[in-house]
């Protein structure tokens, strides 16, 4: 039954994103647009969500332990560093391009537009491209340790 | 502001953070859509069975609101498949490499205060903003 809770999480998700307009590329080029006749819609959004997240999750940091899990999973990282600067800013060249950001493009899928199907599919191409990176970045940087040992 | 939508935005907003908060309380998740996409991607299958409920109920919404007559729009995409393409790549491998989306630093990481998440938000913000400065009035279109 746990299963039920994250899919309500994303239909609620879903939903928010459906009756904001965030799901449509068009009101959030008119947020970003900011030389153009702006539309500020987005802050609101992100205003209001958070309004809501941080007490929440200040509630969270109360409780031992979540409702249906034996932990809470919250990211380790805490400085901020080259890869975070540096795909964070790929990351906006993408979503400036069309409009579009990962939680409205997979909800998008529900129309079975062509562009959005493309768009995915990239989207997963990039992500896979950059763990299969980081991978044979790890296995290479292990390799140059074993040799070292080797050598000493 | 001839567009601006306050109202609607702020019912959207509490919904979202909304979600993140239950799914949090109730899995010990972060609802950042990047990590929970890219988590489904990964070959060795590590806890799957989450991500695909949340993107099922991501998907499924749109489907139940045209089921009671509020059906979604085709989202406008630019005309140009080169550029959707290019787009995606660099939304997909930034993400992965940045650790996070507009949700998952926009709305959880901000939402617990992490400066590194304040950071990522501030820098994408800023690169979309130039990005549609380009495309939009230096390039024109």
């Amino acid at each position: 039954m746990w299963i039920i809770a994250p899919l309500v999480c994303g239909l609620i998700f879903g939903a928010g994103l459906l009756i904001s307009g965030m799901v449509q590329p068009t009101k959030v080029l008119g947020f970003l647009d900011i030389f153009g006749a702006w539309d500020p819609s987005l802050a609101v959004v992100m205003a209001a969500a958070l309004a809501v997240s941080i007490p929440g999750f200040m509630l969270a940091d109360r409780s031992a332990r979540p409702w249906f899990a034996g932990q809470y999973f919250r990211p380790g990282k805490s400085g901020i560093d080259l890869p975070l600067v540096a795909g964070a800013g790929l990351f906006g060249i993408g979503w400036g391009l069309v409009g579009l950001c990962p939680g409205p493009a997979l909800e998008s899928l529900a129309t079975l537009s062509p562009g959005i199907v493309v768009f995915v599919a990239a989207m997963a191409a990039g992500m896979i491209a950059h763990d299969a990176w980081q991978q044979s970045r790890l296995t290479a940087q292990r390799d140059r340790q074993l040799a070292g040992a080797t050598d000493g | 502001m001839a567009n601006f939508t306050p109202v609607s935005a702020a019912i959207g907003g509490v919904l979202i953070g909304l979600s993140a908060v239950l799914l949090m309380l109730s899995t010990g998740r972060i609802a950042g859509i990047s990590g929970i996409f890219g988590g489904l991607l990964n070959v060795p299958g590590e806890d799957k069975g989450w991500r695909v409920a949340f993107v099922a109920g991501l998907i499924l919404a749109p489907v139940i609101a045209g089921l009671i007559g509020y059906g979604m729009a085709q989202p406008k995409l630019p005309s140009s498949w080169a550029v959707i393409v290019v787009a995606g790549l660099l939304v997909g491998f930034g993400t992965r490499l940045g650790g996070g989306c507009t949700s998952g630093h926009g709305i959880c990481g901000i939402g617990r205060l992490s400066p590194r998440s304040i950071a990522a938000t501030i820098v994408f913000m800023v690169t979309a903003v130039i990005t549609v400065a380009i495309t939009r009035h230096v390039l024109g279109g």
